[in-house]
């Protein structure tokens, strides 16, 4: 049973991870994306990991998945870039491609190697034990445990890593002034609301209403 | 089924992952590849953590999922202000640093 469940999810990460790849269309590469962090997730739970695999399927395939989809919407979806299509599937292209494949196959071998080559003799069997209980290995309890003893310091450092990615987040993305279009210029105020746009503005005193 | 087969997917995964980091060129492309070499590492790190029965592999995982999360959030950021700026969205023509 277990077997079949590792050879279901199993595939499903491996094609999820080519679709990325593979597909022209960024958005099809987002839900090629979210398709293999669901399997991905049935294999940690396979692996005992039920904490890691609900965080990743409520966490990664929900909220971060979610920020693709807007930015894919935002800077519009269009299949390959600018540069691809005046470009096409040219010599450089393909060859690039192919070099990219060859360092991907190269890497694959090494990766092999040196994870399945090595001496360790617990590699071939089924891991440590495992008894099923509310406090055993890989549940909430227990992780939330570690986090909170052991780990205190990652945990505080992790917390402080994602207080400065969403400040940089907002600089980076923030809209700045002279940057955007004549109408994107101007500060939307409450005011706005009330009355049309233009009046009671020099602008208008003039006749020109924006 | 045993650890190993747990392994050989998280090296196909990263290899695939480190593939597409080289051959695409959109930068949100190149983004999602990169999660896809984080979560081959995720992967290896839980089933390392089922080996020996240990739950350190598993906050390593944890701390590796916050860290994608903040290249995500930096990373989107960074394209929505290449887009503003009307700057092509592909990696190979954003080359100024190059010189």
């Amino acid at each position: 049973m277990s077997a079949v469940l590792f050879f279901i999810a199993a595939i499903g990460v491996i094609s999820g991870a080519i679709g990325v790849v593979v597909l022209r269309d960024p958005f099809y590469c987002v839900l090629s994306l979210v398709a293999h962090l669901v399997s991905l997730a049935v294999l940690f739970l396979l692996l005992r990991a039920e904490f890691v695999a609900a965080v990743q399927v409520v966490v990664y395939a929900g909220a971060v998945m979610v920020l693709y989809v807007f930015v894919v919407a935002y800077v519009g979806g269009e299949a390959g870039s600018l540069g691809e299509r005046l470009r096409g599937p040219g010599p450089v292209a393909s060859g690039l491609r192919l070099g990219g494949a060859i360092l991907g196959g190269a890497l694959l071998v090494e990766l092999l190697i040196a994870l399945l080559g090595t001496g360790l003799e617990a590699i071939n069997g089924d891991g440590a034990g495992y008894s099923p209980g509310p406090k055993t290995f890989g549940t909430p309890a227990y992780i939330g445990q570690l986090l909170l003893t052991r780990f205190l310091l990652a945990f505080e450092v992790a917390s402080f890593l994602l207080l400065i990615a969403a400040v940089g987040a907002v600089v980076l993305a923030r809209r700045r002034g002279g940057l955007g279009e004549e109408d994107e210029r101007q500060l939307l105020t409450p005011l706005d609301l009330l009355r049309p746009r233009g009046t009671g503005t020099t602008a208008e005193g003039v006749g020109r209403r924006p | 089924m045993s650890i190993a087969w747990y392994l050989a997917v998280s090296a196909i995964v990263f290899a695939v992952g480190a593939g597409g980091v080289i051959t695409r060129r959109n930068p949100l492309v190149v983004l999602l590849c990169l999660e896809l070499m984080l979560n081959g590492a995720n992967l290896a790190l839980i089933a390392f953590s089922r080996m020996w029965g240990n739950g350190d592999g598993q906050i390593f995982a944890l701390v590796v999922m916050t860290v994608a999360a903040c290249e995500v959030c930096i990373g989107l950021g960074m394209i929505v202000a290449i887009y503003r700026r009307r700057l092509p969205i592909d990696v190979d023509e954003l080359r100024e640093l190059q010189g």
